[in-house]
């Protein structure tokens, strides 16, 4: 594993505390702002949802209110962007990525624009309002898109190493920013490195890849799995695009299989994304944990978390099939 | 290359006198230019290349658009963007005659490989802005455009042509109301009304009218304007923005397959190609020959 880094697993003291990203996000936004005259924002009067009401205050000239459209936000910033500005267009994720899905094609990817997209409370962090406002096939629509890059950060500490690591990057970029409270799975230390995978937990029996709000989750499973006497590796796969494809063939080389966990749809997601790379490099056994092509019944995120088997339980129920059945 | 095409070379702007005439003739070399590549190519979209070939002339070599050809890039330059991307043909023989590459590369349009897509793409030709293709995609940027001169406080300037059935796109409404909320009177919206879309008349398809008093609604300060009247179209653009603290927006009413006698306002010629033989009888009504 050459290019994973390594951070080490934070004690169980500290992950008690729980935070949600989009915070996190908010204030390395104005920091950004402050340092750099071309960092602005621009909104769909999703202002409270986005978490920048603060940078309103503070960069009143470099915040933008579209109103209700979704498809001229994504346009606005790749005119900003043409015209030497660093654009982070905020929207919930279901509407930024699917209403704007043309724009985020041809404004941003098909472009190269160097324009940031932040998709807030994805997955199905909006529960009990439905599948309407739930995004789930965001991954997979962002994923396919030549040129686009796409980080999912695991908690606060990486959301803000990934905002600060936006600054310089070349081309469009989706950060998907959770809502959920989440635990801290990184030290303070913590760099981000785009298309690193991170190493949370060495491990030799088997490998757990997450994202977003199941890498705590994957760290927990990992724990159960070790009161079994299973060594599970845990690499939390924050950059989704581009791929850190050394550290899943090790993983397929060195592991009897991989389990991946997200919270979006098991199609085309980042399971889709690990098993593209295996079954061109090195076919291993493998579990893709995620929502089943279906739409989510009525519940809090919480509750569909568990419904689809995205916790700990599930995620050590599907190493152990993997290790039963090629043990 | 005959001497045709490098008497046509010329880089500088138009002489004020004979201004007119001068952008009269750049105009029918650009319709003929635009119909041979599309003759070339056996694609393209005439009738749109040839209504706004006198707007694309007069913004590009009658002194509109602040620009630089030797610096693309220059960030203090207009931005000017082609929403009805279909009609690159046009802007191709534009920015050739502007000087931002040569026009030799003209005759690789749509050939394998060729930087000349069937739509503008920045990233392979310099002077193109955004890559349009998809309708109601240009206004959006322009306004972000706009929106970012002020964030920088520069003063340059965005202006946008879009076709005029393009305009049932409801993102450009959406960038109209973000224009009128923030004022942005650097931004001039060009509408080539030339009445006619891919199936049929606009109004026929999907009733565009009453145009100029939508935008007026939207909070555009509106003229209409004859979309091959040069000198008007100098006068106009030359004085901008028609009302200080709105956005502009231009209704250029102009005939489709303009400057042709077959293909004028005829929806056939919309993506019509033309023959070797109506090249050749659009090079005399145009007086003009583009040698190849």
């Amino acid at each position: 594993m050459n290019s994973a880094q390594v951070s080490s697993v934070v004690s169980k003291g500290a992950q008690a505390t729980l935070v949600d990203c989009r915070d996190a996000y908010a204030s390395a936004l104005e920091e950004m702002a402050a340092q750099d005259v071309r960092v602005c924002a621009v909104v769909n009067d999703s202002v409270s949802s986005t978490k920048l009401k603060s940078f309103k205050a503070k960069f009143p000239d470099r915040f933008v209110n579209v109103g209700i459209a979704e498809q001229n936000m994504v346009g606005v910033g790749n005119g900003l962007a043409n015209g030497g500005m660093i654009p982070y267009v905020c929207g919930a994720s279901c509407f930024l990525t699917a209403r704007a899905m043309e724009q985020i094609k041809v404004d941003l990817a098909y472009s190269k624009a160097n324009v940031r997209i932040c998709g807030m409370s994805p997955g199905m962090a909006y529960g009990q309002l439905g599948p309407t406002h739930h995004a789930i096939e965001d991954i997979a629509w962002t994923r396919i898109l030549p040129n686009m890059t796409i980080v999912v950060p695991a908690d606060a500490i990486e959301t803000a190493a990934a905002m600060q690591y936006s600054l310089v990057h070349q081309g469009p970029m989706y950060l998907r920013i959770s809502r959920m409270m989440v635990p801290k799975v990184h030290d303070d230390n913590y760099e981000f490195k785009l298309g690193n995978a991170v190493l949370l937990s060495e491990g030799t029996d088997i490998t757990l890849i997450a994202i977003g709000v199941l890498v705590g989750r994957a760290l927990e499973a990992a724990r159960l799995l070790a009161a079994r006497g299973i060594s599970a590796r845990v690499l939390n796969m924050s950059t989704v695009k581009p791929l850190d494809r050394e550290a899943i063939i090790d993983a397929a080389r060195s592991t009897r299989g991989i389990v991946t966990a997200e919270e979006s749809l098991a199609a085309g997601g980042l399971g889709g994304a690990v098993a593209e790379v295996l079954a061109e490099e090195h076919p291993a056994p493998m579990r893709i944990l995620g929502i089943k092509d279906v739409f989510a019944p009525t519940g809090t995120e919480e509750f569909l978390l568990d419904h689809f088997g995205l916790n700990a339980a599930g995620i050590e129920r599907a190493a152990l099939e993997l290790f039963e059945n090629e043990g | 290359m005959n001497a045709g095409m490098s008497e046509l070379r010329i880089n500088e702007l138009a002489p004020a006198l004979e201004r007119a005439e001068w952008l009269k003739q750049k105009a029918n070399w650009i319709r003929m230019s635009a119909m041979t590549m599309t003759h070339h190519a056996h694609l393209g979209h005439t009738g749109g290349d040839l209504s706004a070939a006198d707007i694309l002339a007069v913004l590009y070599l009658g002194g509109i658009l602040h620009l630089d050809p030797s610096q693309p890039l220059w960030p203090q330059r207009d931005r000017f963007i082609l929403s009805k991307g279909h009609c690159s043909a046009a802007l191709y023989s534009t920015l050739a005659l502007r000087g931002f590459f040569p026009i030799d590369d003209l005759k690789t349009h749509m050939d394998p490989l060729s930087m000349f897509n069937g739509h503008p793409d920045r990233n392979k030709l310099p002077g193109v802005e955004a890559n349009t293709g998809p309708l109601g995609h240009g206004l959006p940027i322009a306004v972000g455009a706009a929106l970012a001169a002020r964030m920088r406080k520069e003063s340059w300037r965005a202006f946008v042509l879009t076709g005029d059935g393009e305009l049932q796109e409801g993102s450009n409404w959406e960038a109209a109301m973000t224009a009128q909320h923030y004022g942005l009177d650097s931004l001039t919206v060009i509408v080539d009304r030339n009445m006619i879309q891919q199936g049929d008349f606009t109004e026929n398809t999907i009733r565009m009218e009453p145009l100029a008093e939508r935008w007026r609604a939207f909070g555009f300060a509106v003229e209409e304007i004859d979309g091959h009247d040069h000198a008007a179209l100098l006068q106009r653009l030359g004085n901008l923005p028609i009302e200080p603290g709105k956005p502009t927006c231009l209704i250029a009413h102009t005939i489709k397959g303009k400057g042709v006698s077959f293909a004028e306002n005829k929806p056939a010629w919309h993506h019509g190609v033309p023959t070797r033989e109506q090249l050749v009888m659009a090079a005399k009504e145009l007086g003009v020959e583009v040698g190849w």
